[in-house]
């Protein structure tokens, strides 16, 4: 377990944008009557993303309301799944995979890096653009070490590949995310071995 | 070495398109609707031909697993659920079928569900999955849109595909924490019995499966349960994916037959040990939850589950985490008790307490800092976690501990002494003058 607890500092309100909102009620539906709870984590994930990737408190009641659920329920969610930020994060969020096939392969070398290029974890740069965190794993083994940059996966990093890759993001630059050495997907570095045939039918 | 017309998972590095129009000319969606004509019973009898087991860990005969499902509904629903919340550690096959190969799960869902009875089904993947999921997404949407699910589809069996996603809960892959989360709840196990097949779902009998065991089906039932059965070794059937990861020089995911060696898995396709064969050290031969091997047990090791279990660890997931010589064995597998701390529901409190305790205590030994007496206690400690707990993570916590302990004993210890005699930095005061 861990301990989380909701940021001191909250904004004052919270309310869907309407696309938001049209998106929210839309996922209703995939539940049957009655059964509409079910949505809660879509749609907590949603408000995270309009909040620029964290919950404020006033969000989390909203969706409780919207779903019909007592205030506790949902703050015992937002504090059990630990995607759910509940304090701010920076606009280009890292998750450093820390658990042991990534930190046999160097995550710690990357959380250092991590540490000179943003500084503590949670702590977010003053330009508002970066802040790191390790997480457990992240199921991209045979890529290790890797990081979780928002949507995306970088893997097979160096730490001076993220520095590179923070750099670019820095100046407003597109990176390729995936695997950072040229290799294809989880293929081995030299090429896949198998299905080797144009298309191996 | 598998051969490539054996393969399952044709498009596993994703060197093609994993749109419907490609996956058909992979064979994805090929007769499907005479699959069905077959009938419920009959599938259910050629996947226990195949001798399948369930690719999510536990090896459970999936045909068998279906058969518990009622075949008469009593006003409730039937559902299926697919387990794509991949999180254990050394695992990432599950990942590569959702956006590499998705209409093979689709379509795998699509035949489970009906010979389940099961007009609906739910994938529930990992929030961190953002891209595979939007992938997937656009496969199901491309199923709908060709009308080979929904409503009155082609193939003859209604068929509702739903993708739900989780938000970072190692334990919602127990599938009935996983049930609990869909349902808007904390992740918490639930006692059992009674089990899914009974009450799962919304109080209606569900199933869960694990990702690769649904999308290997539609290859199953084409080809046959004895094109199946014929390869990999008796009671250990067909292909599976490997991940290969650690200390490797080219580390991969790859399909293989069940019962190959590990020393083939890790020469021909991982392009062997970092340093050779003799610079291995152990193996985690199944995910994090199984406990580790030394080197000397590796020689002729086969990855199957029936052999792995007789060496008193398991093949889980197949997710092969690989050490070498430089490794410190004990960090290692203090790292994965602190992932299962962090990862505790904390319903259970030999779980909740026991994880932490075990963690504290192997981050004392990696340093040196302990008695030797605590090695016997934090084996026993272990065993008061295992089996004593409403899920199988407690279980999953003590393993790599206890596997530690069996074949590292002699580190530990070295350390403890190592550091007993390790002279006192010059800083510090040794006593007054």
């Amino acid at each position: 377990m861990s301990v989380r607890r909701l940021a001191a500092e909250q904004p004052e309100g919270f309310a869907f944008s309407p696309e938001n909102l049209a998106w929210a009620e839309a996922q209703l539906k995939k539940y049957p009557e009655g059964r509409q709870a079910s949505a809660v984590i879509p749609i907590l994930w949603r408000a995270q993303e309009q909040c620029g990737g964290w919950l404020p408190e006033p969000a989390l009641r909203t969706v409780a309301d919207m779903l019909g659920l007592a205030h506790i329920r949902i703050y015992e969610i937002a504090t059990f799944y630990t995607m759910f930020n509940l304090a701010p994060v920076g606009r280009y969020y890292v998750q450093v995979c820390g658990t042991t096939p990534c930190w046999l392969r160097g995550a710690d070398e990357i959380k250092a890096a991590c540490r000179t290029l943003i500084g503590e974890p949670g702590h977010v740069t003053p330009d508002g653009l970066f802040s790191w965190t390790e997480v457990e794993c992240l199921g991209a083994c045979v890529n290790a070490p890797m990081v979780q940059i928002n949507k995306d996966y970088y893997e097979d990093l160096t730490p001076d590949r993220l520095e590179w890759i923070l750099a670019n993001l820095k100046a407003g630059r597109e990176v390729m995310p995936g695997p950072q050495n040229g290799r294809q997907a989880s293929a081995p570095l030299s090429g896949p071995r198998t299905l080797q045939a144009p298309e191996s039918n | 070495m598998l051969a490539d017309k054996d393969r399952i998972f044709k498009n596993l590095y994703g060197q093609h398109d994993w749109r419907l129009e490609a996956a058909r000319a992979r064979g994805a969606w090929d007769g499907t609707k005479a699959l069905i004509e077959r009938g419920h019973d009959a599938i259910i009898e050629e996947v226990k031909a195949s001798g399948l087991r369930g690719r999510g860990g536990a090896g459970f005969p999936t045909g068998l697993k279906w058969s518990f499902m009622p075949t008469k509904s009593d006003g409730r629903p039937n559902y299926l659920v697919i387990n794509a919340d991949e999180s254990e550690p050394g695992t990432c096959k599950d990942r590569d079928i959702m956006r590499h190969d998705p209409h093979l799960l689709v379509e795998g869902a699509l035949l489970a569900a009906f010979a389940m009875r099961a007009h609906t089904s739910y994938i529930y993947i990992r929030g961190e999955f953002i891209r595979e999921r939007e992938i997937l997404q656009s496969a199901i949407d491309e199923a709908y849109e060709d009308k080979l699910i929904g409503k009155n589809n082609v193939n003859g069996w209604d068929f509702e595909l739903y993708l739900h996603h989780g938000a970072g809960a190692y334990i919602c892959g127990e599938e009935t924490a996983l049930l609990e989360s869909l349902e808007g709840k904390k992740g918490m196990p639930r006692l059992k019995p009674p089990f899914p097949a009974n009450v799962g779902l919304y109080g209606a009998p569900t199933t869960v499966n694990n990702v690769e065991s649904i999308a290997v089906v539609p290859d199953i039932l084409r080809r046959g349960a004895t094109w199946f059965a014929s390869l990999g070794k008796p009671n250990n059937t067909g292909t599976k994916l490997f991940c290969i990861s650690g200390h490797v020089n080219e580390p991969c995911t790859v399909e293989e037959e069940m019962g190959i060696e590990l020393r083939e898995l890790i020469d021909r396709h991982a392009g062997g040990v970092r340093g050779g064969w003799d610079n291995l050290y152990a193996v985690i031969p199944g995910g994090s939850s199984v406990p580790c091997l030394p080197a000397s047990l590796c020689n002729d090791l086969t990855m199957d589950f029936d052999a792995l279990r007789d060496l008193k660890t398991g093949l889980g997931t197949a997710a092969v985490i690989v050490m070498d010589k430089s490794t410190d064995i004990i960090r290692a597998i203090a790292r994965l008790s602190y992932f299962y701390k962090h990862e505790s529901c904390g319903q259970c409190t030999p779980c909740r307490e026991g994880t932490g305790w075990m963690w504290r205590v192997l981050e004392r030994m990696a340093k040196g800092q302990a008695e030797k007496g605590e090695i016997d206690m934090l084996l026993d400690v272990s065993y008061q976690v295992e089996g004593h707990t409403i899920c199988a993570l407690g279980d999953a916590a003590a393993w790599p501990v206890q596997g530690l302990i069996r074949h590292f004993r002699h580190v530990i210890e070295e350390r403890i002494d190592a550091e007993a005699t390790r002279p006192l930095a010059p800083s510090v005061p040794v006593a007054a003058e």
